[in-house]
């Protein structure tokens, strides 16, 4: 089984040379750290930077220079800022390549819950919507089941949607899996992690096709 | 030239009445108009309908607002850094009204660049779409959005001129040149006023245009929401 940084390495072996991608707030965030060598990859934020580099050393810290978490963060050479129109213009307009989220539940024909919880959370979407609704290509990260041990792989979501038929992959704690017209079709196992396993903790159908090979993550 | 400055907050406020429509610039508490966000606390105006991307958090930012129970309606995308502000939402004291980010930046927009409304596919499917008109263009689903309309838009810019010419910095220019022109009557703070001629015209962010009143802040706290460091070795 994966952890946290586990989803983040397989993640960023999907990472292509030259893209844009944008990171949610999370594990997706981690995905910065396990860039692939040898290629070049920039990261939006939808606060209104491009060019995103590591946080800052301490003292260096700037109050005008965050990322869409609130982090202060640093930039890099070919950094550029811009605001908050011309950001979602640079989403809606699928000019970003890659969109990197968290999710509370995902479906079989690939909506996507992760903004409330009716009458306990509701902090908002943020930028999710937009993201979800625009990107070509959007990979969701996030633990298999929830804390009570139940699927968050779902034949439908029981949350408010964030977003319908928008995911194409996903990368959990267990396998990675896509998206199709007939359900999660698993594509890998984790280390250690069975097709039985993945199968019990899957609510959704799950396709099976041929063996299933483990992740190869360094 | 036309001039556009004003002598202080007070001045600049001036017209603003409880019950309006206020937009105020910022992403979480980076790029927040200071000064005005105290003044409106001073003036307690109540009733009022923020248009703003987060709610600050307690004791800054909105939530000093949210605090004086002066706000009668949030139109935000991401208001949870706030527990006050969560708890007169749940009591229902306060009335939300949770907007995408990019729809919200660009109803700003729109509002600004004379557009009634628009369409995108943000939210298409969800409850935000709920009671909008949805159409098909090209073989995609889209919602139409319409354009805000605001009494006032308060902003913080980096520095500006006695032409009301705006220059932000990095990341402080978020929502702000949106909403720039984007309400009846547009109020800019900030950090530093220069005289007409001294910014560079290629460098301006914001045509004075868009701006009717402008001053210089004082006392800037710029307080860092989340702040991540890494260490020297």
């Amino acid at each position: 089984m994966l952890d946290k940084t586990g989803i983040a390495k397989r993640i960023a072996k999907e990472l292509k040379d030259g893209y844009f991608v944008n990171l949610g707030i999370g594990i997706p965030t981690l995905v910065a750290n396990y860039i692939p060598s040898g290629i070049e990859v920039e990261f939006q934020s939808e606060n209104g930077v491009l060019g995103m580099g590591p946080f800052p050393f301490e003292g260096e810290e700037d109050a005008d220079i965050i990322n869409a978490g609130k982090q202060t963060i640093t930039t890099l050479n070919g950094a550029s800022f811009f605001d908050s129109a011309t950001s979602f213009a640079m989403i809606r307009g699928q000019h970003v390549d890659l969109t990197i989220l968290g999710a509370m539940e995902v479906s079989e024909n690939g909506d996507i819950a992760n903004w409330k919880i009716p009458g306990k959370m509701v902090k908002g979407m943020g930028g999710a919507m937009d993201l979800v609704a625009s990107a070509e290509n959007i990979i969701v990260a996030m633990m298999h089941t929830n804390k009570r041990g139940e699927s968050k792989l779902l034949k439908s979501c029981s949350l408010p949607l964030t977003g319908v038929g928008c995911v194409k992959k996903i990368v959990t704690n267990l396998a990675v899996l896509e998206v199709t017209d007939n359900g999660f079709k698993l594509l890998e196992r984790a280390p250690g992690i069975s097709v039985e396993d993945i199968q019990k903790a899957t609510e959704g159908t799950l396709i099976i096709e041929g063996d299933i090979p483990e992740m190869i993550l360094d | 030239m036309i001039k556009k400055t004003v002598q202080n907050v007070e001045e600049a406020l001036t017209g603003i009445k409880g019950g309006m429509t206020l937009m105020l610039g910022g992403f979480g508490l980076c790029g927040i108009p200071e000064n005005s966000i105290s003044e409106l606390v001073k003036k307690n105006v109540k009733g009022i309908t923020c248009i703003s991307n987060n709610a600050g958090v307690d004791d800054f930012g909105l939530g000093l607002l949210l605090q004086g129970k002066q706000i009668k309606k949030m139109i935000s995308s991401y208001v949870g850094e706030n527990d006050e502000f969560e708890r007169q939402m749940l009591s229902g004291e306060l009335d939300v009204e949770l907007t995408p980010q990019g729809t919200l930046a660009e109803k700003c927009r729109a509002a600004q660049a004379g557009f009634p409304a628009f369409f995108t596919p943000a939210g298409y499917g969800t409850e935000v779409a709920e009671g909008k008109e949805t159409r098909e263009f090209n073989g995609k689903m889209y919602v139409l959005e319409e354009a805000f309309k605001a009494d006032f838009a308060i902003v913080k810019a980096w520095k500006g001129d006695t032409a009301g010419n705006l220059i932000f910095k990095g990341t402080a220019r978020n929502f702000n040149p949106c909403m720039c022109g984007a309400a009846k009557i547009t109020i800019a703070e900030v950090e530093e006023l220069v005289p007409a001629g001294e910014l560079d015209p290629n460098q301006v962010h914001v045509p004075g245009i868009f701006v009717q009143r402008i001053f210089q802040g004082i006392d800037y706290e710029k307080r860092i929401e989340q702040r991540t460091v890494r260490s020297h070795n």
